[in-house]
């Protein structure tokens, strides 16, 4: 069989994060009732007219500059003409002809060693509504809440040669975006999308295959299985002698296949022309300069900065600064306690354990970095032992209790009132004489069990190493 | 030069814009469109080479809102003319996915 | 009051009256509600008239004028509004099937600037569907006929508006302007009226056809009261985002008679091949009123008038094509009855609920647009409406004014144009161009043909400069003596409309009554 090579490009859509939508002053909340977030202008009532959210063109300049990509700083909005439900214009407010960002490009390390995968342009346009579709009724029901979010969409060179590549290239994307505060890039909620454009062609072959596009890929997951399976797909039509046929595709990734959304009825001709509705944006140089000042530190300037500032192992510092979410709790909560060590030493342990645990992303965790950093004092001032410390993380974690109260609430203050401790050894002594036995015997290990018994007398609210400490001074005695 | 609309073309075009003319509509604007693209075809006389096209008449630019939520629930008045509704969405016939 | 009297004054009359408290407000509307009852049979003005919602209103604004909280001149005087303006709650229907159920939850901008001047909204008045016409014969509920003559058309596509003020069915009406929809039906009718610079007028809740043509105007009884609704139309709105901050709206300070040293250009291009002899003459005699006035006036070559159609066709249906595409059944409006899916259900409720002028342009809209004929059509067609625009930059370089005829002809027999569009799209000539550049443009009546039917003469201005045009049309108004606006005999009102306008015409042509045809090249002092 010959070789082949497969050549990606992705369309990376991304819903900017807005308090408002792109042409109208509705909420671009998630959850509200169908249809509560909509007005004239967002649900294409005969007359509206839409108007431009300034945030959204200044996201997108920011993502653009991140992103190496030159401003275009003359641009404008034309209009994709289709028809369908979801799209109550029946056009979609778009950028065709000058869109505001083009060729730029990100770095992205791999197995394979560093590479530079292009972008060929970053748009602005809105997003779409939401059908539902009724099993019964055989009718589809539209909520235009969606309808005007937000979204730029990143359009790569074909520059990907593997779902390792593409998922690199992704992450990349998605962490400059995270951090620049855009958006929050939730591939699981949609709120980052990506379709991919797949050909392969004869390992060592210049022209391009034919292509199709990917849609419907919702996980990280499934984008990798896709690519493997439209790779194999194309390679099948080949070598029977096929042609691929250019087409769009929809992932079905329960049953681990796509098939073609094709019908007589899209033409696939959008009739692209300049909106007439809306005046052309143009940006001067000093207004770049305003948005790259203003411009946070990136991943890469946060890494290096990490290991200069706060002595923490690189393994670490790269998983704190894996998510935006994650390196703001640690660099708040550090600077409020003074502990950095302490602080990734919580994040890198409980914290990842409980969001595996509930399955969750850094983005969802909904605790305050000062609980963290309180939590921490109560643990170096001898307050809680390191168990009930644990205990209350967990509280925290959920639900964002005040740890210094809880702590008081329920009485898990360590005892230091040596008279109660001295009780407790007194009580664990005669109940485990072989322990005790064991341990003048020379068995200096059996003292461990005598200190966690001595632990559950006191519910667990001494200090191990005092413990420790009357523990061997009585049984001396 | 006179313009020549097939029966594909006028099919295609009726597609894009959702239109389903009878016959005798369809033999009408095809006719119609013919002889419009025939005067339209008049422009070709001018030299606009180097002439940049004009969207809007004045410069008008930097036109923007502030990101700041203006609208409250209107869900009642947007669904009010709806032909079909139901559960506070609009209805239409079940599309295909 | 004397029944029927009050209907003879102009809006700014009426106002005036009615702050003075020698006229109420529902005074006003209920004989202008009586006068609709008595001649809609014949010219069909209006697609909805909501008499109690009129009243209604007409309590509550002379309550504020009583209060003293509304004092503008126009408050408490009746109006109506063209039924591609979105109106808060009353039917607006684009004159189209598609639209026949529509009721809004909002109103265009333009409408509350003059609900909140106080003007009372008696109705919508008909038009071409979406403004898809020059003879308002395309709307879905029939024809409107000329008050001056009901075998006539009234131009379009505002030719409800514009027989609507000239029967006296209202004092003034709001229409709009693509193509020429204000001034040509103004000059069929008989009235005055202004398409004002692009950005001018707030398009919000204009239901669009060509977007970057689309301008809201005033059309009324005389040059003051057309100034005077424009004060109030023209707002900046940042809900659109192609309005335009403008410092110098106060038109009514415009209406001075004196145009000594105003130079006048005549396009010679305006006055070739396909111009009606009596339109010519009445519009050259209108020119000479000028210049006896101290106007300074000659000739001149605009060039590119015969690409102005065609660029505006192609500019216009494109843009109409996609903003048409919203109506498609599912969120508002119109929805077939029996289909199969959804993309039946689109085509069917589309093809039914749109008139054949409608979906004539959508096609062509389409097609222009369509891949592989973006650049050759859509493209050179903008490039063309940019020299164009170049050539209005060179003409107003030497003229303040550029005076010509707004139409061809004057109003073509009912049924004569619909046969031959492209005969009907060269009826737009002189007025198209003004919307691809964007600058004003207004008509005002100059004379009658000898079938009795009304002939306007347009004046242009560079944009920005309204008050140019209206000082102009002003000082050319103080002297001639105003147009007999038909129907104003009272037995138009009683037995046979139809023939009692039509004398009336014949009447004013011969001199016999209010009407002097300034014809002869005399101003004749009217005031």
């Amino acid at each position: 069989m010959k070789q082949y090579e497969t050549v990606i490009g992705l369309e990376v859509h991304v819903e900017l994060a807005t308090k408002t939508k792109i042409f109208c002053g509705c909420s671009t909340a998630f959850g509200g009732a169908p249809n509560t977030h909509t007005c004239p202008v967002c649900t294409g009532m005969p007359g509206s007219l839409p108007v431009l959210n300034k945030q959204v063109l200044e996201y997108a300049m920011a993502v653009g500059l991140a992103t190496n990509c030159k401003i275009n700083q003359y641009c404008k909005f034309d209009r994709k003409n289709y028809f369908y439900p979801d799209n109550p214009q029946n056009y979609q407010i778009s950028q065709l002809y000058l869109p505001i960002c083009h060729d730029g490009g990100i770095e992205i390390e791999t197995e394979t060693g560093k590479k530079v995968i292009g972008i060929h342009e970053i748009h602005m346009e809105e997003d779409a509504g939401k059908l539902i579709h009724d099993e019964w009724e055989d009718c589809s029901l539209v909520d235009y809440n969606r309808s005007g979010v937000p979204l730029i969409e990143i359009v790569s060179e074909p520059d990907m040669r593997s779902a390792q590549e593409v998922i690199a290239y992704l992450d990349k994307l998605r962490l400059i975006i995270q951090y620049l505060g855009a958006s929050d890039c939730k591939l699981q909620e949609g709120s980052m999308r990506a379709d991919v454009n797949l050909s392969v062609r004869e390992m060592g072959a210049e022209a391009f295959g034919t292509r199709t596009e990917m849609k419907n890929l919702n996980s990280f997951r499934a984008i990798s299985r896709a690519i493997e399976n439209e790779r194999e797909r194309q390679i099948d039509l080949l070598e029977a002698g096929k042609q691929v046929v250019q087409e769009t595709r929809r992932w079905d990734d329960a049953k681990e296949y796509s098939y073609a959304m094709r019908s007589k009825e899209d033409a696939q001709d959008y009739r692209y022309f300049p909106d007439p509705d809306l005046v052309p944006v143009v940006i001067s140089d000093e207004w770049i300069e305003r948005i790259r000042a203003a411009q946070p530190e990136l991943r890469t300037e946060k890494l290096i900065r990490y290991r200069e500032e706060f002595d923490i192992p690189d393994y670490d510092a790269g998983i704190l600064t894996s998510s935006k979410k994650m390196a703001d709790m640690f660099e708040t909560a550090a600077a409020i306690c003074g502990k950095p060590k302490k602080v990734s030493n919580w994040l890198m342990g409980e914290t990842l354990r409980l969001l595996k645990e509930n399955n969750q992303e850094p983005e969802d965790m909904r605790f305050s970095p000062e609980h963290l950093a309180e939590l921490i004092e109560l643990v170096d001032s001898g307050t809680i032992n390191g168990g009930v410390a644990k205990e209350v993380f967990a509280e925290i974690f959920a639900h964002d209790i005040d740890p210094a109260r809880y702590v008081e609430e329920k009485g898990l203050k360590t005892v230091s009132d040596t008279g109660a401790l001295r009780e407790a050894i007194a009580e664990v002594i005669a109940a485990n004489p072989q322990s005790v036995a064991d341990y003048r015997g020379g068995k200096e290990k059996a003292i461990g069990f005598l200190v966690g018994q001595t632990m559950k007398a006191m519910r667990g609210k001494a200090d191990p190493g005092m413990v420790n400490r009357l523990l061997k001074e009585m049984l001396a005695e | 030069m006179a313009n020549v609309i097939s029966d594909e073309t006028m099919e295609y075009v009726g597609i894009l814009a959702k239109l389903e003319l009878s016959e005798e509509e369809k033999r009408q604007a095809k006719k119609d469109m013919e002889r419009m693209l025939d005067y339209i075809d008049k422009l070709n006389e001018l030299d606009t080479s180097g002439v940049e096209p004009m969207s809007h008449a004045f410069p008008v630019q930097n036109v923007f809102r502030e990101d700041i939520v203006t609208n409250q629930d209107e869900s009642a008045d947007m669904l009010k003319n709806a032909p079909a509704q139901r559960d506070g969405s609009f209805v239409v016939p079940r599309t295909v996915e | 009051m004397e029944d029927g009297r009050l209907l003879e004054w102009t809006a700014l009359a009426l106002g005036k009256k009615i702050q003075a408290h020698e006229v109420s407000v529902t005074e006003a509307v209920e004989q202008t509600l009586e006068r609709i009852s008595a001649v809609e049979d014949t010219v069909h003005a209006y697609v909805t008239v909501d008499g109690e919602r009129a009243m209604k209103r007409a309590e509550q604004v002379q309550k504020q004028i009583d209060d003293g909280t509304l004092r503008g001149p126009l408050a408490g005087v009746p109006m109506a509004v063209k039924d591609n303006l979105c109106t808060k709650d009353l039917l607006t229907t684009c004159s189209s099937r598609i639209l026949e159920n529509f009721v809004p939850t909002y109103s265009a901008q333009a409408v509350e600037n003059l609900e909140a001047a106080g003007a009372i909204i008696l109705g919508k008045t008909n038009m071409d569907e979406f403004a898809m016409g020059s003879t308002t014969e395309t709307s879905y509920f029939g024809p409107t006929r000329n008050p001056w003559n009901p075998e006539y058309v009234p131009g379009g596509s505002s030719g409800g508006s514009c027989a609507a003020v000239a029967a006296k069915e209202c004092f003034f009406a709001l229409g709009s302007d693509t193509g020429g929809s204000i001034r040509q039906p103004s000059s069929f009718c008989g009235v005055t009226g202004i398409k004002p610079t692009y950005g001018t007028v707030s398009r919000y809740g204009l239901i669009a056809y060509g977007s970057s043509l689309d301008q809201i105007g005033p059309i009324a009884r005389d040059v003051s009261d057309c100034a005077a609704v424009l004060e109030i139309l023209a707002s900046y709105d940042k809900k659109d985002s192609t309005s335009m901050m403008r410092a110098d709206t106060d038109f009514t300070s415009a209406l001075v008679d004196d145009v000594r040293g105003m130079k006048i250009g005549i396009p010679r291009d305006y006055f070739g091949e396909g111009l009606d002899e009596q339109v010519r003459e009445a519009v050259m005699d209108a020119a000479e009123v000028l210049r006896e006035k101290g106007a300074v006036v000659e000739e001149f070559d605009l060039s590119l008038v015969e690409y102005a159609i065609p660029a505006y066709y192609t500019i216009a249906s494109a843009e109409a094509s996609s903003n048409l595409s919203r109506f498609d059944g599912v969120k508002y409006g119109y929805r077939a009855k029996d289909y199969d899916g959804l993309h039946q259900m689109y085509k069917r409720s589309r093809s039914e609920g749109f008139g054949a002028e409608v979906k004539r342009r959508i096609m062509l809209g389409s097609f222009v647009l369509s891949s592989g004929y973006y650049d050759a059509y859509y493209l050179k067609a903008l490039r063309t409406k940019a020299l164009i625009k170049q050539a209005f930059d060179r003409a107003f370089e030497k003229y303040d004014v550029i005076l010509g005829p707004a139409a061809p002809t004057t109003a073509p027999k009912l049924g004569e144009s619909l046969a031959d569009p492209l005969k009907m799209y060269l009826g737009d000539i002189y007025t198209i161009s003004a919307n691809l550049a964007g600058i004003p443009g207004m008509t005002v009546p100059c004379g009658l043909d000898d079938k009795g039917l009304p002939i306007g003469v347009q004046l242009l201005g560079n944009c920005f400069q309204e008050k140019t045009i209206i000082r102009a049309a002003y000082s050319y108004e103080c002297s001639r003596a105003k147009l007999a606006m038909p129907g104003n005999v009272q037995q138009a009102m009683t037995g046979n409309a139809q023939q009692a306008m039509t004398r009336n015409a014949q009447q004013a042509l011969n001199g016999d009554g209010q009407l002097t045809s300034n014809r002869d090249g005399k101003a004749v002092e009217s005031r």
